[in-house]
């Protein structure tokens, strides 16, 4: 279990005071004039050795994708974080913009000076207001307290922090579509290349980074990669927020260790699963977007990026769907194809169609209303979609179906067959 | 699912106007401040959101008009912003406009029994509005608040940790104008693990 000390995030669940007398009474903007100090390669260079991993779902890491940002372009340079947070089954970033705002700006700071950028925006869910609100009251307070703005911490570095909201488009999550999004368009997502840290927003260097991955930037300075790199293992470090909801007995939000079991992950902070753990059916480990694994594979397996690719899913945001014996396990996937076909940009072919056919076929397999040969017909289809995109709303579609039939393909096959003699009778 | 958020027909009034009001007025400004010179076309959201607010929580045609009339662009661009994003209403929609999620982490936890609780209790069907114009009741994918399921979200705020029994207290206290609280229903800080009564 995580030492209390070792947490990042102190007040993840807002019982201190969430402003910015509170947020320095935990630390927070205590020496960051001399973290920028130390200069811009110096952070990139500790981002990198902590071997931190992007936590928004993909776990690119964290320091490379800085680095990519030009030293020179005479253009201006901009930061974007990703507070769309969409993602079923993700509700972290939420916490951490409500609870400890500060955290977050701090972290736009420091990482925006890393890519020579003088503007942030961060762009922020539309249905999350309160959160917009705590956020925008903590903006302001920083610019009243000289944290940002002109000589932003008397760095000498001027760096201006706009808060964004977006208006319910999952599909904005996604990088490029969250830039068109900010430059006041449909949120359809750009071709790559170029990509963005060549020309991103309104044509310039743009780095687009998760709120988690931003946050976590300054304590990581301030205590020192090692002390990150020392927790998890190696290309899996650090700690993370974990999102545990579904049949549980009390879902929640915690920061645990990399790493940690999956069991012991719920049965330590969840309070287990409703009706013990043998009651266990699957596990969605990492949002709606990667395939479910059942109790055998949830039994011994470690949260973290490396692990769950192993078991052919991911770690994703680290969003744990828990399901226990009572669900209908068919539906709650079909209610995610619903999802993915609600969400679809429309742009390219194959996930515009492709969502709907698989939804539609997905409704049929609840009911059983197919032949055995439709499931085979469904994974095909799941093939030609995943990779055939633009953006990866398409393999994020086609992932959760292909996850069912790997793993509950027999109790979809005694559906249809029970149908069919239904039907007979 | 039918949901004024979702539809791609724009709703017109005759002789309806849209015009800013004062503070409103102000706020654009203040909005457009945001963008560098030459890209306030990135105050379109922004704009719409606040002319939604204006306008009883949903978009007219004179309202997207307006819009696009103050940021300079041509209608249809708006527009397509409009239609493309689920928040902004195309029709009218009541005095709570109350969107229940339905996305598996809430309907794990029965989100399916707060939808039904919510057609008895506004006594309308999804995505209408009802007779006394108290409710339009939508179902949504998901609000992230997953561990807080299930949820829903009225007008600007989060209801969470609801069952049928709070939720319904909630939907006849509004239908009788009292005061609501917002956020857990079962007096859980945030997301902490633990329940209000033991914590």
């Amino acid at each position: 279990m995580l030492k209390e000390e070792d947490k990042i995030f102190k007040n993840l669940y807002g019982f201190e005071d969430w402003s910015l007398k509170g947020a320095m009474q935990r630390g927070v903007w205590s020496n960051t004039k001399e973290i920028i100090e130390k200069g811009s390669d110096f952070i990139v260079e500790e981002i990198k050795s902590s071997q931190l991993r992007g936590r928004g779902g993909a776990g690119f890491p964290a320091g490379l994708k800085w680095s990519f940002m030009p030293k020179d372009s005479g253009k201006p340079h901009y930061l974007v974080v990703n507070a769309d947070e969409s993602e079923p089954g993700t509700c972290k970033d939420r916490e951490i913009m409500r609870n400890d705002p500060h955290l977050l700006l701090e972290g736009c700071l420091v990482a925006g000076f890393a890519m020579h950028a003088n503007a942030c925006y961060i762009y922020i869910r539309g249905e999350y207001y309160s959160e917009a609100s705590n956020l925008q009251k903590a903006i302001d307070e920083a610019y009243a307290n000289n944290l940002i703005g002109k000589n932003a911490c008397g760095s000498n570095w001027d760096y201006d922090i706009y808060l964004h909201r977006g208006a319910g488009a999952y599909i904005c999550g996604e990088e490029t579509a969250l830039l068109e999004s900010l430059e006041g368009k449909k949120g359809q997502p750009r071709l790559k290349p170029p990509f963005p840290a060549g020309a991103g927003l309104y044509g310039c260097p743009t780095t687009v980074t998760n709120v988690e991955t931003i946050a976590v930037a300054p304590t990581i300075i301030r205590k020192g990669a090692s002390w990150f790199n020392s927790l998890g293992r190696e290309n899996n470090t650090g700690t993370k927020i974990f999102s545990i909801s579904g049949h549980v007995n009390n879902p929640c939000n915690v920061e645990e260790e990399m790493g940690i079991g999956l069991k012991e992950l719920i049965e330590t902070h969840a309070g287990g699963v409703i009706g013990g753990w043998d009651n266990l059916l699957a596990v969605i480990p990492g949002g709606a977007s990667v395939p479910l694994i059942p109790k055998s594979i949830c039994d011994t397996v470690k949260m973290d990026f490396d692990s769950l690719k192993e078991v052919h899913s991911g770690l994703g945001t680290a969003a744990v769907i828990v399901m226990n014996k009572s669900t209908d396990i068919v539906d709650a996937i079909c209610r995610l194809s619903h999802f993915y076909k609600h969400e679809s940009c429309g742009q390219c072919t194959p996930c515009r169609e492709g969502t709907g056919w698989m939804f539609r076929m997905m409704e049929k397999m609840v009911k059983g209303d197919a032949e055995v040969n439709d499931i085979d017909k469904l994974l095909d289809v799941t093939k030609q979609i995943e990779g055939h995109t633009i953006c990866a709303l398409g393999d994020a579609a086609a992932w959760p179906i292909q996850g069912l039939m790997r793993h509950f393909r027999p109790e979809v096959e005694r559906r249809i067959k029970e149908y069919r003699i239904s039907e007979v009778a | 699912m039918k949901h004024p958020g979702m539809t791609n027909k724009v709703y017109n009034i005759s002789n309806d106007v849209f015009n800013w009001s004062e503070d409103n007025f102000n706020r654009v400004s203040e909005i457009i401040k945001k963008y560098p010179n030459s890209r306030q076309q990135s105050a379109v959201i922004p704009l719409l959101d606040l002319a939604q607010r204006q306008n009883a929580g949903w978009l007219s045609k004179t309202a997207i008009e307006k819009v696009a009339e103050t940021l300079s662009m041509s209608y249809i661009r708006v527009l397509e912003v409009a239609t493309f994003y689920s928040m902004f209403n195309l029709e009218p929609v009541g005095e709570n406009f109350v969107q229940i999620c339905r996305t598996t982490p809430c309907w794990l936890r029965g989100s399916d029994k707060l939808t039904k609780v919510a057609k008895e209790v506004s006594n309308s069907k999804l995505g209408e509005t009802s007779t006394d114009n108290k409710f339009t009741i939508v179902e949504v994918e998901c609000l992230g608040a997953c561990c807080n399921a299930p949820m829903v979200q009225i007008n600007d705020d989060y209801f969470e940790d609801l069952d049928e029994e709070n939720f319904r207290k909630i939907l006849i206290d509004l239908k009788n104008n009292k005061s609501i609280n917002k956020g857990s229903q079962i007096g859980r800080q945030t997301s902490h693990p633990k329940r209000g009564n033991d914590a």
